[in-house]
Order: C-alpha cells, then structure tokens, then sequence
C-alpha cells in the first residue's frame, strides 16, 4: 500500500478511535440547527428563508472546530520529525492529511446537514441543491482548514488564531455556497455558483500542498 | 559511503550553540557525540536529519546522490512518534511504510514486542515505548541511524539488543551517529566532543 493512503488510513483510525474529529463537530452541527428555532422564533416562513444560511454558517463553525487538532499532535509526540524524512514529500504528507479530514469530517456533515434543514423548514427540493453545495464546498473548506492548521501546528492555544486566519478564505465558499443552495438545479439556476464552488475547491486542491508544507517548515528551525 | 560535515555551525534562537565542527563518519563506523547539557548534541543530530538548518557549513553524504540527506537517516529522538490510540502493530506498520520499508511488522521480533503486537500503545512502559521507538530501526533500511541517548529508559538485556543491532548495521556498512552520557554502548570509532554552552 502506498505511504499517501498508509497515512490516510491512519488519521482516518485516529479520528474515530480518539473521538473530537466527527463526533464533536456534528454535535455541534446539531446543536446549533436544534437551537435556530429557539433564538429567532417558530415563524415558519422567517425560518424557510434563512435555513441555507444558517446551514452554511453551521458547516462552516463545525468545520472550524476541528481544525487546530489536524497538525497539532503529530506535532507534539514528534510524528512530523519523521514524517518530514518520510518517502512521501512534505507536501503530500498534508494533502493526505487533508484529504483524510475530508472524508472524516468535511464530507459525512455535508451529507448531514441538508437533512437536517428539515428542522428549519428548508423546502424538501431544496435538500438535493444544498447537498450538492456543501459536499462540494466542503472540499474547499477541509483543505483550507489544513492550511491554518498547518500554520498553528506548534502553538500552544492556536485555536485563538485559527478563526483569524481561516474565516477569511472561508468568505468567498460561504457566498457562492449559499447562492449554489438556493434556487434550482440546472444551468439556468444553481450551476453556475456550484461551477465557481468546485474552481474555489480546485484552486484550494493546487495551493493547499505548498502552503501547508511551507507553514510546517517553518518549524523546523 | 562517507557522512562528512565542513564548518559546520549551528545557532538556536540567535545563540551559537556549536561553531566550525568537521567530521567525516565512512560506513562501518560509529561516532560518539559527547558533551554536557546543552553543548548541542541533539541540535547536531537534528540538522543532520533536516530538522533544525545550519547556520554555517554543510553535512553531506558523499558520494551523495538525488535523495535528500534526510531520506537516507532514521532519527530516534526524544519524542517517540508514537499514537496512544493504535496498537503496537499499527505503530510500526505505518512507520514502516511511512519510511520506505515493506510494511510488515517483523522488526518487532527483534526488541521481542511480538507479544504485545495487539496492545494499544497506551498500555506500554517507558522502556517499552522506547523499545517500539528503536525497533523503527528495523522497519525500514536506512544507512544512517541517529541516536538521541539511545539507550534512556532501557533495561540490560534490551541494551545488549540494541547494541547488537548497531553492531550488526556497522557489519552491513551503515553508520550510526549517538549522542550518549555515561558508558557508551561499544566502542565508538570517533568520539565527537560538543563544547559547553556558552
């Protein structure tokens, strides 16, 4: 087996057996949908119209909250020492890393979020669009996110500087996701923003390997 | 095969820790670093293996060839690499395709782990843990092996192990560099001397 899918393999294993990967991020998911209707009141329709953007902004948090850990513990038990000498260059030691939160986080809340919007009363044929939408934004913000964890790999409370750094880049996946959530499918509707979406998480893909390797170098010195 | 380092310097946070250091290590032999705390005996082993960058000087393979440095050297330092949430096996297999070995998970026989093959690393000992750290030695062939106090945490009969390992890489024409306090493993053929601190 190949060290890129060994090393994929392996995060995979850590986040389900350690716990704090998936399971804290859709509790948190969960918790923030069950809340929306408490905060802004049962007017179905108020909630009908907000449900995307709530969603998003749920994936977007959730996200976010697995972040600091992706580097940080190869970091401290000295993984990243060897992995920097491993067969694998640097750079796709991150994109597996990346790719692993992906499949462990990114993708299992894209597909739990849209039927969670029945909570907020998001339309039923809205549930296929929002899907699409987030499982193809979800790509860009995994990759994102590795990069700010990359760069706080070291620090002691980086989760500090993690929302800094990350909300940012996350502006132009939250508008195009939601413009890609609302309206049809088709070329006439939402798929023009869903193209844009995939050319973020594509351009995300292309610089992700470099930038997160770069902010790991940085601490070898 | 010949690890030769010219001028080299080393500095950590703006302080010059070792300056001007030449040695040349061939293949067969093994190299002491000796030194008191903080004469920079893990900065040395850090830099050889691409951790830490020169400040001046170079260390080189000669003859090299396109593999990086780091490529060629297994690097056993304090911190042991190791997850508490996979088991012994998991460990070395992944370190073991991770560092270009074949992965499987036969070097365990050499520390005899096999018996704790299924445990979690959770459960192990310090000397145990240390002993799945060097057993990496194995996992994956690699000219190079340096050694931060290889021998910290071990009983005698693993240090006996260790040190037939190290002789055995010696026989094959490996090199092994160790920064070592107290009595050294065997005899080393150079003994390479970190100043104090200044």
């Amino acid at each position: 087996m190949s060290a890129f899918t060994t090393l994929m393999r392996r995060d995979l294993q850590l986040m389900f057996r350690q716990g704090g990967g998936l399971g804290a991020a859709l509790s948190f998911m969960l918790a923030f949908i069950v809340m929306i209707p408490l905060a802004i009141g049962p007017d179905q329709a108020t909630l009908a119209r907000l449900a995307p953007g709530l969603m998003w902004l749920a994936l977007l948090l959730a996200v976010l909250l697995t972040t600091e850990r992706m580097f940080q513990q190869d970091h401290e038990d000295g993984s990243l020492d060897l992995l920097n000498s491993a067969s694998l260059p640097l750079e796709l030691v991150c994109l597996a890393k990346a790719a692993a939160h992906w499949l462990a986080v990114g993708l299992p809340l894209a597909i739990i979020a849209a039927p969670l919007g029945i909570l907020l009363n998001l339309s039923t044929d809205q549930i296929i669009p929002v899907m699409l939408a987030m499982i193809t934004g979800s790509i860009a913000l995994s990759l994102m996110a590795s990069i700010a964890g990359a760069v706080t790999a070291g620090l002691r409370r980086g989760g500090l500087v993690v929302p800094l750094l990350v909300l940012p880049l996350y502006v132009p996946v939250l508008i195009f996701g939601i413009a890609a959530s609302t309206g049809d499918l088709g070329p006439t509707g939402n798929l023009p923003a869903l193209l844009v979406l995939l050319a973020i998480a594509l351009v995300a893909l292309v610089i992700q390997p470099w930038a997160a390797a770069a902010a790991l170098r940085a601490y070898f010195r | 095969m010949k690890l030769i380092a010219n001028a080299l310097a080393c500095e950590r946070n703006g302080r010059v820790v070792f300056s001007g250091l030449n040695f040349a290590v061939a293949a067969g032999q093994l190299a002491e670093l000796r030194g008191p705390n903080g004469s920079g005996k893990s900065s040395l082993l850090r830099l050889i293996a691409g951790l830490v960058p020169a400040a001046a000087g170079t260390v080189t393979l000669d003859p090299g060839n396109d593999t990086a440095l780091p490529q060629h050297c297994h690097y056993i330092g304090h911190l042991d690499a190791l997850k508490n949430a996979m088991t012994v096996r998991e460990n070395i297999l992944f370190w073991s395709c991770m560092l270009g070995g074949p992965g499987d998970a036969t070097a365990l026989d050499a520390f005899k782990l096999t018996h704790l093959a299924d445990d979690p690393v959770q459960l192990l000992s310090a000397g145990q843990r240390r002993r799945l750290s060097l057993s990496r030695l194995l996992a994956a062939p690699r000219a190079i092996w340096l050694l931060d106090e290889p021998a910290t945490a071990l009983d005698v009969a693993s240090q006996a192990t260790l040190t037939n390992l190290i002789d055995t890489h010696l026989t094959s024409g490996g090199i092994v560099l160790a920064a070592i306090h107290g009595d050294g493993l065997r005899k080393p053929d150079h003994v390479i001397h970190l100043g104090p601190s200044t």
